[in-house]
């Protein structure tokens, strides 16, 4: 399978919610910031040392063994691979926003086929290792992250140093490079206020909470990722593990809210959620917040059971279908924003038709 | 200071939002910024990055008390200065850690509390620090033996900690 078959099938892994898991914790991410010794870091590379970079990488990938986890990769270069194709990823969570904007021969991206495991090539450091799945899996994560690290570091020669660890462009990712989340789904804590306070304390425990992008990159939907601060002084399990037990808290608060807003409020909470519903299965014009808002509700009611008929793997697909560049891809044509608006409450009400029959 | 939204309230929270890559902050009371969803929350205004960054490194050279040495020096591998790298945020390259060792001290310890990495060692080219890591340990366990008096185990300890330093040279 190739990077184009990513491009263009609709499902990638961390969406694949296990039946009968919590719409709660909805994707764990470990990421490894890595660099190549003595090249200059991505923002210092000029024409002789970024195809040096990535003739290094690329060889890495194709001498790989046959049975290897980065031979089952595909690698592209940037330069290689349109726009809209790399904004089709980065809306798919496999690279980030700012790797998308450049088409630079020195940049790229290896991705697997199920989309779970993604490097990119050439963002702030030489190579951005990711292993991206659904629900809170962070030593999975992590244990698929180190293999292919393994992997890469037979062919590549690491900038490490015995007492900063890995040596990295930004001195905020030296040590052990890792950058630990999890991506959370808090309408409960955001309806009921508590939302404010459960950040500062986040924060007081030295992670770091941020919005999901939508349109604008802004917090939208009740979705949230929290992420580790530090990655020099503690080893990798004892990041992960601290963000799991953390994770598995705010996730247990979550939960008891639930259960309290369904005790005290039965029928504002259904009103609520199936107004949201019935805007979303019959409006005509959506902006993209309006959608990323409601959505919300929407999962918040197919987990309390208050809607049937509806998988969250859907609405995870579902999230992901009316951005920008996938309505793009899908119509053939660039739109203006009333155009886009008209497009995506069309692929709103087609698939919360289907599914929910 | 009032919270911008209802001017009544004081203001604790503080918002950091991004749009169109423009970075505006918002200081709102715990009620107004709990109806704002369109915001990115940085609730700890002291780690965001880019001001993390100007203070750590900005404030390490007043620290460092040969701040003009350090300024004027250069990475012979990538050709930064200490104050390029103030500037930019971000290193050059690999060889950057070794010439600004002492300089990058107080900032990685302002940064992540700590300086010293205890995490993954790559195998190639990180056999000596495993190998420096296993005597680390050894020897602790040598001094326990010794403090709990059993010699013929202490003296085991120290063969292995012998055959494990030759394999340093
Ligand atoms: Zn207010
Ligand atoms: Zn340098």
């Amino acid at each position: 399978m190739s990077i184009t078959d990513v491009v263009n099938s609709s499902f990638v892994k961390w969406m694949d919610t296990p039946a009968g898991e919590r719409d709660i914790v909805v994707s764990s991410r470990i990421r490894l910031a890595r660099n190549i010794n003595m090249i200059p870091f991505p923002h210092l590379l000029d024409q002789v040392n970024g195809e040096k970079c990535i003739e290094q990488i690329k060889n890495a990938w194709q001498k790989s063994p046959a049975s290897s986890v980065l031979a089952s990769m595909d690698m592209i270069s940037f330069d290689q691979l349109p726009a809209l194709e790399r904004q089709i990823l980065a809306e798919k969570h496999l690279i980030s926003p700012l790797h998308a904007e450049s088409d630079s021969p020195f940049r790229g991206v290896l991705v697997n086929s199920e989309g779970y495991l993604s490097a990119m090539i050439n963002e702030e450091d030489h190579l951005r290792i990711q292993c991206l799945l659904p629900g809170l899996k962070l030593s999975d994560c992590y244990m698929r992250v180190q293999e292919l690290d393994n992997e890469f570091e037979n062919s590549l020669e690491y900038a490490f140093d015995e007492n900063r660890g890995y040596l990295t462009a930004c001195p905020t990712n030296v040590g052990t490079g890792m950058r630990a989340s999890v991506m959370m789904h808090l309408p409960a804590i955001q309806m009921t206020g508590q939302l404010n306070q459960i950040i500062q304390n986040i924060a007081q425990l030295g992670l770091v909470v941020r919005g999901l992008y939508g349109e604008g990159s802004e917090a939208i939907g009740n979705f949230f990722q929290i992420s580790n601060q530090i990655t020099l002084g503690q080893t990798e399990e004892d990041i992960y593990n601290y963000l799991h037990t953390i994770s598995e808290q705010i996730a247990e608060q979550e939960k008891l809210l639930r259960e309290r807003l369904e005790k005290d409020l039965k029928y504002q909470l259904e009103d609520k959620i199936g107004r949201s519903y019935g805007i979303l299965s019959n409006a005509r014009v959506i902006t993209a917040n309006e959608a990323l808002t409601l959505f919300s509700d929407v999962r918040l009611g197919v987990d309390m059971g208050i809607l049937k008929g509806i998988n969250i793997f859907s609405l995870n697909e579902l999230m992901v279908e009316v951005k920008p560049a996938h309505m793009q891809k899908r119509t053939g044509k660039e739109m203006d924003a009333i155009e886009r608006d008209i497009k995506r409450a069309e692929v709103i009400k087609k698939k919360l038709g289907t599914i929910s029959e | 200071m009032y919270c911008e939204e209802c001017k009544k309230r004081s203001a604790t929270v503080h918002l950091t939002q991004v749009f169109n890559g423009q970075k505006t902050e918002s200081h709102l009371c715990e009620e107004c910024a709990s109806q704002k969803s369109g915001f990115m929350f940085d609730p700890a205004n002291k780690f965001s990055i880019p001001n993390l960054l100007g203070g750590m490194f900005g404030s390490s050279y007043s620290v460092q008390g040969m701040p003009a040495l350090a300024l004027q020096s250069i990475c012979p591998n990538c050709g930064m200065r200490y104050m390029d790298i103030r500037q930019a945020g971000k290193l050059g390259c690999s060889e950057c850690y070794k010439v600004f060792n002492q300089e990058l001290e107080a900032p990685l310890r302002r940064i992540h509390g700590n300086s010293q990495h205890l995490g993954k060692i790559p195998l190639r080219g990180g056999e000596k620090v495993i190998i420096r890591r296993q005597i680390e340990k050894l020897k602790n366990q040598l001094q326990e033996a010794v403090r709990a008096e059993e010699y013929e185990k202490a003296a085991e300890i120290r063969d292995s900690v012998k055959e494990m330093e030759s394999k340093l040279l």
